[in-house]
């Protein structure tokens, strides 16, 4: 049982993580209708700002207290990240808006490929490792609950009640909502469609960014091909939960988390990313739409 | 005494029966019968609304119904179950075609490509199911003459043989209608479905239409069920005309009953349910004295 | 997006103002993005502790490039093109009824010609130790991503159905090769057709339960069996080698005549009393997967022309309305997705007798989307278009390989081919830029009444998924 409670607690932690990039995934989805595959690297790059970040800060202010330095990387790595995505969004996708539908998806991957070897090329192709940050851990019976953990999961919260709120009730979320449902109509209404697209990047990079960051620290290291299998996962993640919505994103995060710590638990970890996928092959089979997702009626 | 009403007293083709359609809490069609009868017109009209679309999508397969049955009987005297059939299969095997309200072409295709996508079955059996005509053996090639030979037919019919070698989308509205019914007709159709074919045409385009559409009827022997909003497109081509409200049927018959129907009248109308009832009455006094 | 000026020769007074405006918040951006990333390096030390040193005069250059090429693009370049459109508009559209050039009509002709004489040009050029690497690395490596592309092709450019995962294919006919010939001792001229027959076969199944997916989601799932096939290459050790792969896979043969083993009674060079060199065996090589890029070209033609073949583009087009006209559309796709896979399945086992060993390594979900990028690139459905972006793309980035004199330029320590994939990637970004449909971009009907006019991409459509 402790066992079991411990793999629970293992599983959210990393599920946070993904819900948190999966959210940007199933935003940009929503509103302009595009797999935006360069997000994982954006949330790769996020981790590595965080890394850099945390290294500059401990070599100039060695005793700096612990939660001052998470909150200035997180800080900087959200500024960095949502200056990035900004850019790509304005030169790589909004000049094919409308167009072709496959041709933002290429120039989608051809971003992630950009954005992982600039990170290798610039920054070396091997792994990064850093000193832990947060060591405290605490036991409850048998179960060990690190601070790590538990910051991850307040964290993801938090960041997830305050978008919550900015989606639903601010007049920025409303014109989310309609350029969502009808992207024309919206601009005859006066939403500024362009504005609300870029924040929606900005929005997505920034949470890629915390999760970046959080992944860092739990992992402890960093490294340029990051980008892929965790932001295949959240892809995964959003998909699951039914793409376009934003509660599904983070019940598919939490999910694609449980069963990835529950099958590395009692079966093998070996195969726990092939579990992940069938899973998700599997639940697209039989609900196409994802768990929470509107169904799509082709009007004949 | 026109052809049409000679043919009334024929079998029936099309027989629909008990019919309903529900959309969650939405009845979109009920409890509906009627008969389509072979060598036919038969236009189904009604309010916006009023469901006609959706008794199409019943009879084609693109709706499985609540209830009901639709039964389809061939010229050899062959009986299809269509609410049993999938959409493909209604097409394959039943020779039921359809045109939609949307047009929908292969727009990227030519025009005569088009009309051979529309050959498919025939086609897929005569190169032996690909294997045969990738080999070059078998007579998949005169087949393929043949099928361009019928698309020809077809062009000249439509008036569209200077248009045939251009993508289909770059034709002009009218021009699409055509093709699309062109289309339909290549897969050899014994009842061929038109959901509004004279929807945004021209009074000259609508009066080709016509032709096409008596054409069809009298040379080929195919039946039409259409949808159709335009009252001199109905008036003047069918044969038959079924009244749809609200999903249920309020008239059945020839052009003129259904022109002189109360009821008809008061739904194109919008009058009052009471003065419906008001209506009814004084054509029952009428008729009486 | 920044044609909104006007764009009259002479320069218009704000227009300067404007570039400097725009040179200078190019250059801003460009420091707040690359100032963590480029202006510091992190790097190892003795201890191997994480350290990081400043590279500020790097940062300079990237800001300077990014703040000028802005200024000159917003104030020359983008002012420049809209005054020639301009023009080109005014004169009218002379120039598109020009006369087909002989090359341009002859195209695919001259380039088959020119690729069965390329290895004995090379070799009478280079000798024959000397022609390896062009037959080789430009060769065949630019014939495999043809081959693929143009399998996969069926799949996306002629069904339109978007397939993420294509590379399992490619995988699988690798590894039933390298299984087959291991554990059966079966020539490569037997399990060819049979890897081809094994991929297809996994298409089916891979394809029946995912084809009623739409779009997007279509894609992913494939994604998904793509990952699958590739973790459980990686994982089964027992059967597949796990991370190692399977190496000393069999040569092909020249149809059991003469052998390219080393000790082989009738090896090749030795039956005809000349040098020992695997140049002989690269060159053979060349010759078969030209055979098959020809074969893959033929059948696809062929099946255009087909009703199955016209039954996958009007699927792309609308799939409701060919259920409308009694096409069976799962059928249909399976075909699609069968034939695709069965190409790979070729070019797999022509790649594990080529590489004489197979890992999972080659076969990363980057591979795919390498080409699915040419095939989009290329211009869908058109296989002129498809193997004139896979020489550009897969030569181009070889080409880098061998740009010696680059380290001249850059300092010796430069590796040209680190840049290898971020040109890539560049690459597939600009051109969609510049070409949202492909190189080629209108597509050939496959019968006409009078005359075969091409259809204009504007026309088709992309399908669905």
């Amino acid at each position: 049982m402790e066992y079991f409670v411990q793999q629970l607690l293992n599983g959210l932690t990393l599920g946070s993580i993904y819900g948190l990039v999966a959210i940007g995934y199933t935003m940009v989805y929503g509103i302009i209708g595009m797999i935006n595959f360069a997000h994982g690297d954006i949330f790769m790059l996020g981790g590595f700002a965080a890394l850099i970040v945390f290294l500059i800060l401990t070599s100039f202010f060695a005793g700096i207290p612990v939660a001052l330095a998470l909150l200035v990387m997180l800080v900087v790595a959200m500024l960095v990240t949502s200056l990035w995505n900004w850019t790509i969004e304005r030169v790589a996708y909004r000049p094919l808006r409308g167009s072709f539908r496959l041709a933002p998806l290429i120039t989608a991957i051809g971003m992630s490929i950009v954005l992982s070897n600039f990170i290798q090329v610039t920054q070396g192709p091997r792994n990064k490792p850093v000193p832990p940050l947060v060591n405290d851990v605490y036991h409850f019976g048998s179960v060990t609950v690190s601070l790590k953990q538990i910051l991850i999961v307040l964290v993801t919260t938090i960041l997830l009640t305050a978008f919550w709120y900015i989606v639903n009730k601010t007049p920025l979320g409303r014109a989310q909502r309609a350029t969502e449902q009808d992207r024309k109509m919206a601009a005859l209404l006066g939403v500024d469609v362009d504005r609300t697209i870029s924040i929606t990047f900005i929005m997505g990079a920034a949470l890629a960014a915390v999760a970046g960051t959080m992944y860092l620290m739990y992992y402890g290291v960093a490294s340029f091909n990051d980008g892929f299998i965790p932001g295949v996962k959240a892809f995964t993640a959003a998909v699951l939960g039914g793409i376009g919505s934003l509660p599904g994103a983070v019940l598919g995060g939490l999910l694609i988390g449980l069963i990835e710590s529950l099958w590395s638990a009692y079966f093998s970890i070996a195969y726990k990313d092939v579990a992940t996928f069938a899973i998700l092959a599997f639940v697209l089979i039989f609900k196409p739409t994802g768990i929470l997702g509107r169904p799509e009626v082709e009007k004949v | 005494m026109t052809p049409g009403n000679q043919t009334m007293t024929t079998e029936t083709i099309l027989k629909i029966e008990h019919l309903s359609m529900r959309f969650g809490g939405l009845m979109a069609i009920n409890d509906l019968s009627f008969d389509v009868k072979r060598g036919d017109i038969t236009a189904l009209i009604g309010p916006n609304g009023a469901g006609k679309t959706t008794v199409f999508n019943c009879i084609t397969g693109f709706y499985k119904p609540t209830m009901g049955m639709i039964t389809m009987t061939q010229k050899g005297g062959k009986q299809y179950l269509l609410e049993r059939l999938t959409d493909f299969e209604i097409t394959k095997q039943a020779k039921v075609a359809r045109t939609f309200q949307n047009i929908r072409l292969f727009s990227g295709l030519t025009v005569l490509e088009n009309l051979l996508v529309a050959q498919h079955n025939k086609l897929m059996k005569a190169s032996g199911y690909t294997v045969l005509g990738l080999l070059g053996i078998g007579g998949y090639k005169a087949e393929a003459e043949a099928a361009i030979e019928k698309a020809r037919v077809w062009l000249e019919k439509a008036d569209l043989i200077d248009r045939a070698d251009d993508p289909a989308g770059d034709l002009p509205y009218g021009a699409q209608r055509r093709l699309e019914i062109a289309r339909a007709m290549c897969t050899d159709p014994e009842v061929l479905c038109l959901d509004e074919p004279a929807a945004g045409l021209n009074p000259r385009e609508s009066l080709a239409l016509n032709t096409l559409l008596k054409s069809i009827r009298d040379e080929n022997g195919t039946s039409l069920l259409l949808i159709e909003h335009d009252m001199s497109v109905v008036m003047e081509i069918s044969d038959h005309v079924v009244v749809l409200e609200y999903g249920q049927k309020i008239s059945d018959g020839t052009p003129d009953h259904v022109k002189n129907d109360p009821r008809v009248i008061a739904a194109y109308l919008g009058v009052e349910d009471d003065e419906v009832e008001e209506v009814i009455h004084e054509e029952l006094d009428g008729s009486m004295r | 997006m920044a044609n909104t000026q006007s764009p009259a020769p002479d320069i218009a007074p704000g227009l300067m103002a404007k570039a400097i405006k725009e040179g200078l918040f190019a250059g801003v951006l460009a420091l707040g993005m690359f100032l963590l990333f480029v202006g510091i390096e992190t790097y190892q030390d003795i201890d191997n502790r994480l350290v990081w040193r400043t590279r500020w005069e790097l940062l300079a250059v990237f800001v300077l490039v990014a703040a000028i090429g802005r200024f000159l693009m917003v104030g020359f370049i983008t002012p420049h093109f809209a005054a020639r459109k301009l023009a080109k508009g005014k004169a009218g559209q002379a120039d598109s009824a020009e006369e087909e050039s002989f090359f341009k009509r002859n195209f695919s002709k001259i380039a088959i010609l020119a690729l069965l004489f390329y290895p004995p040009i090379v070799v009478y050029l280079y000798g024959v130790q000397g022609s390896l690497k062009f037959v080789d690395n430009f060769g065949i490596q630019i014939l495999i991503y043809v081959m693929l592309a143009w399998g996969l092709n069926v799949v996306v450019g002629l069904a339109g159905l978007l397939d993420l995962g294509y590379v399992a294919f490619y995988a699988v006919g690798a590894y039933s090769y390298a299984l087959l010939s291991d554990h059966f001792g079966l020539s490569f001229w037997v399990l060819l057709p049979m890897a081809g027959i094994l991929a297809a076969f996994w298409g089916i199944i891979l394809g029946f339960p995912v084809l009623r997916l739409r779009g997007d989601y279509l894609a992913i799932v494939t994604l998904a069996f793509g990952e699958i096939i590739r973790l459980v290459l990686m994982n089964w050790s027992e059967v597949t080698g796990g991370t190692a792969g399977i190496s000393g896979v069999a040569k092909a043969s020249i149809f059991g005549i003469y052998s390219f083993d080393v000790g082989a009674p009738n090896n090749f060079a030795r039956a005809f009393d000349l040098p020992m060199s695997s140049a002989y065996y690269k060159i053979f090589l060349f010759y078969v997967i030209l055979a098959l890029c020809l074969l893959t070209a033929y059948v696809t033609i062929r099946l255009r022309r087909m009703p199955i073949g016209r039954a996958w583009e009007a699927l792309r087009e609308d799939e409701i309305a060919c259920r409308s006209l009694g096409i069976d559309t799962v059928k249909t796709k399976l075909t699609a997705f069968a034939i695709g896979a069965m190409f790979g399945g070729f070019a797999g086992s022509f790649f594990a007798a080529r590489q004489g060993f197979v890992s999972p390594e080659s076969f990363v979900f980057l591979e795919s989307a390498v080409i699915l990028a040419i095939v989009v690139l290329g211009g869908m459905g058109s296989l002129t278009g498809i193997a004139v972006a896979a020489v550009l793309m897969v030569g181009g980035t070889e080409l880098l390989r061998e740009m010696e004199f680059l380290k001249h330029v850059f300092g010796p320590d430069f590796t040209p081919e680190l840049y290898r994939m971020l040109l890539f990637g560049l690459a597939m970004v600009v051109v969609m830029l510049f070409k949202p449909r492909g190189f080629v971009g209108s597509r050939e009907p496959t019968a006409f009444l009078k005359e075969r006019k091409a259809v204009s991409g504007s026309f088709t459509k992309e399908g669905h998924g």
